[in-house]
């Protein structure tokens, strides 16, 4: 897990601790009447530093927690969470939550995770790797990055900063069905946010890294360096004529796509009949070269987790395969409510792998970003996105888009000011290769995504 | 001492004395200000769905939060712990920001008594938890009665308590109690296997007797049931929405969102200072139609964006953001306005104590005009009418924005016609404001349900605005 010796570490001494407090808690909601209880508590602690045009802007000192407790009373459910943690608040809390559940309904549905399907043990999925940093070494690093932008072009004019995070916690949770598991974890993040041009003719961009383990951070050099490149490329954009045409979502935006897709088969949505994807289960969405993995358990991976937020274990599970979807996303709520078994999905998704097999014949070089481009041919390379104009009911979609214009494969000129639309369905069938240029940054591992036609709409 | 001392300072054994000594102690580097701010909330919500209580909780939170600002720099701490232990620890870790020396002196508090802009009601306790579920279930009823077409209905209500105390080296003192109570009514529309989902809802700085005043005749919480069943049944016949540019007429109230993003943001002094917004450095110059003044205002009765005093202990105002076209001035927090030599304006605003103020909107609108809205309506040949609005978002710098609408219909030879599907506008915030050709007499402000995200901090605001019309927006239909 970490070199450092764990008897050292305050951190995880008061993991231990909070332990307890949790199984205290889950006493005394007994104790009041409960015959049901879930008590989940979380702590996170580290520094934010803020650079901006070479001089200090920002430093925060993060030390937060929580608890909350969820009481389940003959099927009626309350709930209740404080950021007060002292004896008093914690009693008023789970006192406030027993309350609650004298005035909720009874809900055949609500309740624990069935107990067979809970994670008793916390596998150590490696997360946690804290780093000894004091202020100015933060201050530095940021510092570092920023100028690196700064350096990069005389275009860049102005900035909005860079900053680097630094976190460490723990997530406690505890249930009425004895489980009682909990573990650290840390997430460092390095930024940078450039504007280029002047007056009016202002473009910002940024670019960032995130990891659980900091030496394994972009430098910020990189980072800084990429900032101002982004923001430079969109200098003096043209807006487009109202058009049909291909479009290709860059991979560090495509994830909003498969976003879309996780809404449209989280149960939530399904069991109100608030999803175009009902009754989709087995049946094909993608074409049949699209597959979709899920891998809870990645060592130091971001979206890892042994249990999810009911303490349900999570495990490896095909999302799609050859196009067909192979399972909803489930929580113990919704998966009763359509007379199913939870899949572990309470609080997200864990780690998605999105896989183009077409690829594996053509090779990853075939499917990198240029070679994206040049099955694009002509169209447009989408990098930002706008608004929220996505209605999981039925699977329209409309929303502001920035981005370049691709000529044979070529990029031709930036883009803003106009807007992409579709209707989600149709966009997923008509998905014709997604990239190998992966994008690590978040919890779902995709490429670029080529789309065959959507309605632009300009000038 | 008044109520929110006892809360917040007494029963931590905190005093006067200990929040100068603690000042000092900050100020005993090279800082220029420095403000202790505390605050405890309690926040319930409850939730109906499929005909039953689902849900209810309950929140509580509490802390304070330590800022020293030297020159451009900020040092911050916060602790959950209200206590003098814990106040000197984050005072201690904000001052690390400054250099050794001495910084400015620490005044002698001046109690401030603003105007109270809403009443110190505690709303959780205001209606007891029978009525509020009665209240639920009345929302859901007349849903359902309103029409046979509607298959779900999720009611939920919300209300908060909180109570703040700002306390800075420049003799600031000031406490406020802050209610808040929202409600929203949520349905499934069901006709010949097609859906759609509407929702409806609104709340005020009040408690929840607001929710059974009485408005056009009935009880206000039956015309949130009505409202979002009459736009989920519009959007069951919407036609896909054209792509393009468009003449595009905005409804009056919620669809001042515009303002919002178009304008609001680009105003807020943090981004001026530091020269990153398409509106920096023009005040004094025309930045839209001569049709436009556009205010910020925080001292509206029991408006769910208004402020008795801003997070930062200043009175809550009426800025003038833009008079007839011409900018004005920005909005501004203590910092911004000190290092650009102007003075706050009262949108100093935080999420919590945990986070640090910047310069936000309260409630913003733009000032009614003397066209009819008939004929706005008239004057368009083919275009677009959108009353309603899911939200938006902007790039300051670029000045693009985009909103989203959830009701709107095609204007065809000076007539409201066909309803359209849900689509997104993008402009360029000066530009579609340049583009401002007729203003209405009917100014409207929302029915209370603004939450504005920056920098990952949310506070509640208000807009609204007159019908207006712009000449040319970009409409992200598929037609």
């Amino acid at each position: 897990m970490t070199t450092k010796n764990k008897a050292t570490d305050p951190l995880l001494d008061q993991l231990e601790e909070v332990k307890g407090r949790v199984a205290k808690a889950l006493e005394l909601a007994k104790s009041l009447g409960a015959d049901g209880a879930e008590v989940a508590m979380s702590r996170q602690q580290g520094l934010s530093v803020g650079t901006r045009l070479g001089e200090v802007e920002n430093v925060e000192f993060t030390n937060d927690g929580a608890l909350g407790i969820t009481v389940y009373q003959q099927g009626r459910k309350g709930s209740a969470s404080t950021a007060d943690l002292s004896e008093k608040a914690l009693a008023q809390t789970i006192e406030a939550a027993v309350n609650i559940a004298k005035y909720t309904s009874v809900d055949d549905c609500s309740g624990l995770a069935d107990k067979e399907l809970l994670a008793m043990q916390a596998q150590d999925l490696d997360l946690y790797h804290p780093k000894a940093i004091d202020t100015e070494q933060a201050i530095e690093i940021a510092k570092v990055c920023e100028q690196s932008a700064l350096d990069s072009d005389s275009r860049i004019g102005n900035s909005d900063g860079a900053s680097l995070d630094c976190f460490t916690g723990f997530k406690v949770y505890g249930n009425s069905h004895g489980q009682l598991v909990g573990y650290p974890s840390s997430r460092h993040s390095l930024s940078c946010v450039v504007i280029a041009g002047s007056g009016d003719e202002m473009q910002r961009d940024y670019a960032y890294d995130v990891n659980r383990d900091f030496s394994l951070l972009d430098s910020g050099i990189t980072i800084g360096k990429q900032a101002a490149s982004e923001a430079i490329s969109r200098l003096n954009p043209h807006k487009l004529s109202t058009q049909k045409v291909p479009v290709l979502f860059r991979s560090d935006i495509a994830n909003t796509i498969w976003g879309h897709f996780i809404a449209a088969i989280s149960g939530g949505n399904l069991y109100r009949k608030s999803s175009f994807l009902l009754d989709a289960l087995g049946t094909d969405v993608f074409p049949n070269f699209v597959s979709i993995q899920e891998r809870p358990h990645i060592a130091k991976a971001l979206a890892s987790s042994a249990f999810d937020s009911e303490g349900v274990v999570t495990q490896d599970r095909d999302i799609i395969n050859q196009g067909a979807l192979q399972t909803y996303l489930l929580t113990s709520y919704s998966a009763r409510k359509l007379g199913l078994t939870t899949t572990g999905h309470a609080g997200g998704i864990h780690n998605w792998l999105v896989k183009d097999s077409n690829i594996a014949t053509k090779g990853s070089k075939a499917a990198d970003f240029d070679a994206m481009l040049k099955t694009l041919g002509t169209g447009l390379l989408v990098t930002e996105l706008m608004g929220q104009g996505v209605n999981v009911v039925n699977g329209d979609y409309s929303r502001g888009a920035a981005g370049f214009w691709v000529e044979n494969g070529e990029i031709a000129y930036p883009v803003s000011e106009i807007t992409i639309a579709g209707n989600l369905a149709k966009m997923f069938k008509g998905i014709i290769a997604v990239g190998s240029d992966f994008d690590k940054h978040g919890s779902i591992c995709t490429g670029s995504i080529l789309i065959d036609e959507m309605q632009v709409a300009g000038q | 001492m008044n109520n929110v001392e006892k809360v917040l300072l007494t029963d931590s054994q905190i005093d006067d004395a200990i929040l100068s000594k603690t000042l000092a102690n900050i100020m005993g580097r090279q800082v220029d200000f420095a403000d202790l701010y505390f605050q405890s909330s309690q926040h319930e919500s409850w939730m109906l769905e499929d005909g039953i209580v689902k849900e209810g909780s309950y929140n509580i939170e509490r802390g304070v939060g330590v800022r020293a600002i030297s020159g451009e720099k900020t040092g911050f701490a916060y602790s959950d712990d209200i206590s003098p232990l814990a106040l000197q620890q984050a005072a201690d870790a904000a001052k690390g920001i400054a250099d050794v020396g001495q910084g400015g002196q620490v005044q002698a508090f001046t109690r401030q008594s603003p105007i109270q802009i809403y009443q110190a009601v505690e709303p959780l306790g205001s209606l007891s938890q029978e009525k509020k579920i009665e209240l639920l279930h009345h929302v859901e009823a007349h849903a359902r009665q309103v029409d046979s077409r509607v298959s779900q209905v999720i009611v939920s209500l919300s209300g908060v308590y909180e109570k703040v105390l700002v306390a800075a080296s420049d003799g600031t003192y000031a406490t406020d109690i802050r209610p808040l109570v929202r409600l929203n009514c949520s349905v499934l529309v069901e006709e010949n296997g097609k859906r759609e989902r509407a929702s409806a809802g609104g709340g005020a700085r009040t408690d929840y007797s607001y929710f059974f005043e009485v408005v056009e005749n009935k009880a206000r919480y039956l015309t949130y049931a009505e409202e979002a069943v009459r736009q989920a049944l519009v959007n069951l016949v919407a036609i896909d929405a054209p792509a393009g540019t468009f003449p595009v007429v905005l409804g009056a109230g919620w669809p001042g969102v515009l303002l919002h993003e178009a304008v609001g943001h680009g105003l807020e002094g943090d981004f001026n200072r530091k020269g990153s917004s398409t509106f920096s450095g023009k005040v004094g110059q025309k930045v839209c139609s001569e049709l436009c003044t556009i205010v910020d205002d925080g001292t509206i009765a029991n408006r769910r964006g208004s402020l008795s005093i801003d997070d930062e202990g200043t009175a809550g105002q009426y800025n003038v953001l833009i008079e007839k076209g011409i900018l004005k001035g920005y909005m501004q927090d203590k910092h911004n306005a000190s290092l650009m030599g102007v003075k706050p304006t009262g949108n100093g605003r935080r999420e919590s104590y945990a986070h640090l103020p910047m310069p936000r909107m309260t409630n913003t609108y733009m000032l009614a005009g003397e066209s009819d809205p008939k004929d706005i309506i008239k004057s368009v040949k083919k275009g677009i009418y959108a009353p309603n609005f899911a939200g938006g978002q902007v790039d300051i710098t670029s000045g693009k924005f985009v909103f989203t609408s959830s009701e709107a219909y095609l204007i065809e030879n000076g007539e409201i016609t066909t309803p359209v599907k849900g689509a997104t506008l993008i402009g360029s915030g000066p530009e579609a404001m340049r583009n401002v050709s007729m203003v209405g007499n009917d100014l409207k402000l929302d029915a209370g349900v603004g939450v504005c995200g920056k920098d990952g901090q949310s506070v509640p605001v208000g807009v609204g605005q007159p019908t207006l019309k712009i000449d040319e927006m970009t409409i992200g239909g598929t037609q």
